[in-house]
């Protein structure tokens, strides 16, 4: 278990003329479960494989409870990484399989039996350690990866690449839930990445969302639902994403599309978006003064909420009511933006204010 | 430390594989005089004449042509009929389809010497009529390169999940649609594969190519024993003509260099 | 189901239909002669299984079998090793890559005949290179006089014409395995042997199945190679199997020589399904081939 730091990291695949990764000072305290949340591209794996050794960093430094062990290797520094697709040493049996990140330590034998059968337990895994790893399905299989992570007792960390990738979705929840009964027995540092918010969402108390090789916004789950610092994050996270429109500073507010939005606090400049979420959006179906006017496109039923898919004021957006409304394609919907759940963006981050005139 | 042993070990290796072949290429450039008589990799006095001899010789020159062809068309039949067998072994399961496999192969282990006379015989006159003609060491050669490419390529079509085929079925295509346009793309490095194989063994073969043609079909291999006279062989000229045999399969293995590299794991084993 | 089952048999028909016309039909025929005692000129009797037993019993082809024998299990005890070792040698990307791949396969690409050709031009005493090495070490090496001198040729040349077939399919092989698997290897501590012993070897069966099983084949029915380098000699001691069918063949003792051939067949046959099955289950312990 350690502090993982990342200083002034950046990659470069190519020598210098494109980075994968840049400008990443991250902290991950000891025993946090965290994710890091991207699409495709993102460059997430790229700094998994920097956390565990397997990659060298261009440029910056890895620190391990402070200490800095950017030139020591995987087995060096003890991080264990699970990866996409089950993988298992198909010659092996699963016992084999688990000890055998002991046995390359030179463990005594009775130390590894004690240490194996108590993963296998974790994992449920003991009725299967005499078989041959290979005949095992996949679920099954990234268990015992899993398992060969911690089985060692200076484990630092466990990362996960993407591990659910190619397991059937009804055995996807139940290894989420192993996943956070690992992580509470266990205590371990677990870094998880993932493209899929979810599961970002449900593991982990700290998540990093990605984009472009940059480290966005990191906080908790709900802050960065609440309060996303970077248009991509709050397009990213959420289902549906937040409503992106672009901006421009007006006396009392700023103004999108036809409409102007009262603020009390005014960006300044230009380069400006405003962001809100649908489940934000105050939506009456009475008109009321200084409201913009929308026209339903489209109502559809989203998990318990009814989305509707709105245009007014030259603008194309979504708003979440409640259920139970009597919404329709082609009634007409008033929508405000409160000021408290209005985010303002300018060049992708967010706005410096100013008290409005 | 262990890059230098490595890179020792790899250069060890290519020494000796050069060796012979830098000896046959040096001989091609002296004359069958010289070569009795000096011994050295540089010749003495350079020569051309032993290529000369042999590229304006029209009996050499059609013992190449005819090679490549019945090669070439050994190859274009295999694949033809071992791609759809293999697609078959890849997604079907039926009863006793790991014995078909392995009896595919045993077609290979007939030794050679005795067997080819009811070949002889299959292709002559009393049987298909196709004697000293590309056909018949085409498609005597097949008995030996349907199995392997039937291999190689079920080993490439299996790396390809069954999930496109159903994909393709309900966007709408009908089989050969399917197949010509979606799959045979995918497995297209396993196809250069199986060519550069049927190809080589097809190539190299000399107890089929020798026994059924005369003059028609007049291969490298019958050419080249029919040089070996009883009086002395003319060593220069058959040098250059090994030599030469080497440059088909050079450019081969240029064009599927990908393709190997692409790397493939036989799925059936 | 059963209209996919005979889809399949549809797919499978073309190949079927040209490998067993090809393959049937001659064999027929070997069988047949094997059972039958034709001398020149006069009508063919049946003689039962007397050809297999003078087969059997005669002392040339027994020795050619041990010989055999020894032969094809010490040149597959040379060239999988060696071919494995190369292909872990050659580069995987780039001009280098290119060239090595040319370079290993121009062996395999050479018409057997001028395989023997080049190496009796390499190793005879007048001609050759080889001689000329031994010389600067005392060494009077003579390929036609000497029996371990022949031995060795032959075995040699053997080396150099198909280890890189085996150098081949294990490159192809490797690069099928994904760098997930060493990732893993690394992050577990493993050392390289121990990478390549659980990592490596097991994922290169299915290639090293086809090339052991190729290679063994092959160099039972070898033929024409050493014919041109040794002859068979000096006296009998690079005579194989296949040269002693050639000169039955060539005696027109057709009935003797059809025998062999089928004796010669079944052996081949045995000992490459025993491979096969070996092979096939190496590491997973089980009768059905893995999904992979």
């Amino acid at each position: 278990m350690a502090t993982i730091e990342l200083v002034d990291v950046a990659h470069s695949y190519d020598g210098g003329k494109s980075y994968a990764v840049q400008d990443i000072n991250l902290t991950w305290n000891d025993g946090v479960a965290s994710a890091l949340l991207g699409p495709s591209g993102c460059g997430k794996t790229t700094l998994l494989k920097i956390i565990s050794g397997l990659l060298k960093p261009s440029d910056g430094k890895v620190l391990l409870d402070g200490e800095d062990v950017t030139a020591l290797s995987p087995r060096e520094r003890n991080v264990a990484q699970v990866f996409q697709f089950p993988v298992v040493y198909e010659t092996l049996n699963v016992y084999n399989n688990l000890a055998f990140p002991l046995r390359n330590r030179k463990v005594p034998e009775d130390e590894i039996d004690e240490r194996v059968t108590r993963v296998a337990e974790i994992l449920e895994l003991t009725p299967h350690l005499k078989r041959r790893a290979a005949r095992l399905g996949a679920a099954e299989k990234q268990r015992i990866s899993m398992g060969r992570g911690i089985v060692r007792a200076d484990t630092t960390a466990v990362l996960f690449d993407e591990p659910l990738t190619v397991i059937d979705p009804h055995q996807k929840w139940h290894l989420r839930r192993k996943l956070k009964e690992l992580h509470k027995e266990l205590g371990l540092t677990m870094i998880y990445v993932t493209h899929d918010q979810q599961e970002a969402l449900t593991f982990a108390e700290q998540v990093t969302v990605m984009n472009m090789g940059e480290a966005l916004q990191t906080g908790k789950p709900q802050d960065l639902h609440h309060r996303p610092e970077a248009p991509f994050v709050g397009y990213f996270i959420g289902s549906p994403g937040m409503n992106l429109f672009d901006a421009t500073p007006e006396a009392q507010g700023v103004r999108v599309g036809d409409y102007i939005v009262p603020l009390s606090q005014v960006p300044q400049g230009d380069n400006l978006q405003l962001g809100i979420r649908p489940e934000y959006v105050e939506a009456s179906m009475d008109a009321h003064d200084g409201w913009l006017e929308a026209r339903v496109n489209r109502a559809s039923l989203t998990g318990n909420a009814l989305m509707a898919e709105v245009s007014g004021a030259g603008l194309n957006f979504k708003v979440i009511v409640p259920e139970n409304s009597p919404l329709r394609s082609g009634d007409t919907l008033y929508v405000r933006f409160p000021e408290e759940n209005t985010m303002l963006y300018q060049h992708g981050k967010l706005a410096t204010m100013e008290a409005a005139a | 430390m262990r890059r230098i042993l490595s890179f020792l070990g790899m250069t060890l290796y290519f020494a000796f594989l050069a060796m012979p072949l830098l000896w046959m290429l040096s001989m091609s450039f002296k004359t069958t005089d010289e070569i009795l008589t000096v011994r050295s990799f540089i010749p003495q006095a350079f020569t051309w004449q032993n290529y000369q001899t042999v590229l304006t010789d029209p009996g050499w020159r059609s013992a190449f042509f005819n090679s490549l062809l019945y090669v070439f068309i050994n190859t274009v039949i295999t694949l033809i009929v071992a791609l759809p067998a293999a697609y078959a072994f890849s997604r079907y399961k039926f009863r006793g389809d790991h014995h078909l496999f392995f009896w595919l192969l045993t077609n290979r282990m007939a030794p050679g010497a005795v067997f080819v006379l009811p070949f002889v015989q299959l292709y002559g006159r009393e049987g298909l009529g196709l004697f000293d003609t590309h056909w018949a060491v085409a498609l005597a050669h097949t008995l030996f390169s349907i199995p392997l490419a039937v291999w190689i390529l079920e080993g490439f079509m299996s790396g390809i999940p069954k999930a496109i085929d159903e994909t393709a079925y309900i966007d709408g295509y009908s089989f050969p649609g399917f197949f010509f346009k979606i799959f045979t793309p995918l497995i297209a490095p396993g196809i250069g594969v199986a060519a550069f194989f049927s190809f080589m063994f097809s190539w190299v073969e000399v107890i089929m190519a020798s026994n059924l043609t005369r003059t028609n079909a007049r291969p490298l291999a019958v050419a080249l024993t029919a040089s070996l006279g009883a009086e002395g062989w003319d060593w220069g000229v058959i040098a250059a003509v090994g030599v030469l045999t080497l440059v088909p399969g050079a450019v081969l293995i240029y064009f599927v260099r990908n393709n190997l590299a692409k790397g493939f794991a036989l799925g059936r084993v | 189901m059963k209209q996919t089952n005979q889809r399949a048999w549809f797919f499978l028909l073309p190949a079927l239909i040209i490998v067993a016309i090809n393959a049937f039909i001659p064999f027929m025929t070997v069988i047949n002669y094997s059972f039958i005692d034709k001398l020149q000129g006069l009508p063919s009797f049946w003689i039962g299984l007397e050809n297999y037993s003078s087969v059997l019993q005669n002392n040339n082809f027994r020795q050619a079998v041990g010989r055999q024998f020894a032969f094809s299990f010490l040149v597959l005890a040379i060239q999988v090793p060696l071919g494995i070792l190369i292909s872990l040698g050659m580069p995987k990307k780039g001009i280098g890559a290119t060239a090595t791949l040319i370079a290993i396969g121009l062996p395999l690409l050479i018409p057997w005949q001028v395989v023997g050709i080049i190496w009796r031009a390499f190793t005879r005493s007048d001609l050759g290179f080889v001689p000329i090495i031994f010389n600067q070490f005392n060494y009077n090496y003579d390929a036609a006089l000497n029996s371990a001198d022949a031995w060795w040729t032959v075995v040699i040349m053997d080396v150099w014409h198909w280890t890189p077939l085996i150098a081949l399919l294990c490159y192809s092989g490797l690069n099928a395995i994904p760098d997930a698997y060493y990732q893993a290897a690394r992050i577990d501590g493993a050392s390289r042997l121990k990478t390549f012993w659980v990592v490596t070897l097991p994922r290169l069966r299915s290639v090293l199945t086809i090339g052991i099983l190729l290679r063994f084949m092959d160099s039972f029915r070898i033929y024409i190679e050493p014919t041109m380098v040794t002859g068979g000699g000096p006296g009998n001691t690079t005579a194989f199997m296949s040269d002693v069918l050639v000169r039955q063949a060539q005696a027109f003792n057709f009935g003797p020589a059809a025998a062999m051939s089928l004796i010669y067949f079944y052996i081949i046959l045995i000992i490459s399904y025993v491979f096969f099955q070996v092979l096939t289950n190496a590491g997973t312990g089980s009768d059905q081939p893995q999904e992979a």
